[in-house]
């Protein structure tokens, strides 16, 4: 594993479930009775977390999605780090 | 109070994100805060399984996420699973609120399979006595256990919620070291909220500030001790309104985001509104689209047109809609006024009185008025 983590695989936490609500045009985080409506970038973010991908692959993956943003990498480590504090998401 | 006051108009109101499908007034236990109506045993009549159907398809159309299936105890549908596997088809994330009695390892496991996403089983006290006591059954605790660890055992995530009052308060610590040996992931301690039955037995209920402080200090005690150790066990502490100064803001705003069905088809606003002096449609004979943006009921107390003073002119009216309609209407007579919680109503005083009563109360739990048939037969019939 290397120093920041890059290697580390996030998976939604057991009860959570993500979805697009086409009502509130939104990606939103469905848990025993909550819910939290996603920004575009948390959305982003989030429909890459599948259990299976590490922090690098998902990383890869939105700078294909959104090529002309800068450096994804900071933004995706600070949003999955500061899920897990949220119970949202853990790293397997 | 028939004609519709409040200012909401379709464009203005959100969709209901929250529906909560009230299966059934049935229910083995016989909690005395329940928060059924009293006078439950007059409506036995309950909506088919299409009839659901109909409904969780219109609520999910209109935008609404969240589903309860409550009561009663949902768990006597027969229909439970249908209804679980339509709704999860839909794309609900399913909540069963159930006492866990009539529970079985089969059922977990099936409702798993239908798709429900989470359990959430009461439980009325940190010992068999306490709790059997309290629920009016003699073998309720033992079968809550095993299906605390059925539950966690299937994958599903726990939560876990106890109904605290005067008779249970001094368990905290006992309640809480339960929750972590299950595992629960989500422990909701809720203070009684005094509508229905626990209306009619609030003297006998409410705890006095000095428990309830020490409550407090001891929930905040554990959740910093969980925090340090890295627990993702959550406490959710519902602190009871009778002690504060300003109101809460009652189901986020009349009409709002909650939609509720009661086991008779009448759509609320909250689970309690019937209790309101307001006609409220049925889903039978009134679309919930309908019913949500256009109807009398649901209109009433949207916007703040309808506020007298002191709401109309406080600037706080934005955060607490001035407070609960409920509350109002049963402790004044008039569910216009600002809650009685507010230190700012002229009815304050009946929060007042009724901390000093939980000062001196002696009433024991054989003294409640427990929540069954018989019982509710009275109230209608008096």
């Amino acid at each position: 594993m290397s120093e920041d983590g890059a290697s580390r695989i996030p998976r939604l936490r057991r009860g959570f479930r993500f979805q697009w609500e086409p009502v509130q045009s939104c990606h939103v985080l469905l848990y025993p009775e909550g819910m939290v409506k996603l920004n575009d970038s948390a959305g982003a973010i989030l429909g890459e977390v599948d259990g299976q991908r590490n922090v690098d692959l998902i990383v890869a993956s939105l700078q294909l999605k959104f090529p002309d943003e800068n450096d994804l990498g900071a933004d995706v480590r600070e949003f999955l780090n500061d899920a897990v504090q949220r119970h949202w998401i853990e790293w397997l | 109070m028939t004609a519709a006051k409040g200012t909401g108009t379709s464009t203005q109101v959100g969709p209901p994100l929250w529906l909560l499908a009230e299966l059934t007034y049935r229910c083995p236990l016989q909690c005395p805060y329940c928060s059924n109506p009293l006078d439950f045993a007059q409506s036995e009549q309950e909506l088919s399984t299409e009839q659901w159907f109909s409904v969780l398809r219109q609520g999910r159309e209109m935008g609404a996420a969240q589903l309860g299936f409550s009561g009663g105890e949902p768990l006597v549908r027969p229909d439970l699973p249908e209804l679980i596997a339509e709704a999860r088809n839909l794309g609900y994330y399913t909540n069963l609120i159930t006492s866990g009695l009539g529970l079985t390892d089969a059922k977990v496991d099936a409702f798993a399979e239908a798709g429900l996403d989470h359990i959430q089983i009461s439980f009325q006290a940190s010992d068999p006595e306490l709790n059997n006591a309290v629920a009016g059954s003699r073998k309720a605790f033992e079968q809550k256990l095993a299906m605390a660890e059925a539950v966690k055992s299937a994958g599903y995530p726990m939560v876990l919620n106890f109904v605290i009052h005067r008779h249970n308060i001094h368990q905290m610590p006992d309640i809480l070291d339960l929750c972590e040996r299950l595992g629960a992931d989500y422990v909701e301690l809720a203070t009684c909220q005094y509508y229905g039955w626990a209306f009619r037995n609030r003297e006998g209920l409410m705890p006095s500030l000095a428990q309830l402080t020490k409550a407090e200090a001891e929930v905040n005690e554990a959740r910093e001790r969980l925090q340090a150790s890295g627990s993702a066990m959550k406490l959710i502490f519902v602190t009871p309104d009778y002690y504060e100064e300003r109101p809460k803001a009652c189901m986020n705003g009349w009409g709002s985001l909650f939609l509720t069905v009661a086991p008779d088809g009448t759509a609320l606003p909250c689970h309690s509104a019937r209790l309101l002096p307001i006609d409220f449609p049925k889903v039978q004979s009134t679309s919930l689209k309908e019913i949500w943006y256009d109807s009398p009921g649901f209109n009433h107390y949207r916007g703040d047109t309808w506020m007298p003073e002191p709401c109309r002119s406080c600037d706080e009216k934005g955060k607490d809609f001035g407070g609960c309609r409920c509350q109002a209407y049963l402790l004044t007579g008039n569910a216009d006024n600002a809650d009685p919680v507010c230190s700012k109503s002229a009815h304050h005083d009946r929060i007042l009185a009724a901390r000093r009563a939980a000062d001196h109360a002696t009433a024991g739990l054989d003294d409640l008025v427990y929540r069954n048939v018989k019982n509710s037969r009275l109230f209608f019939r008096s």
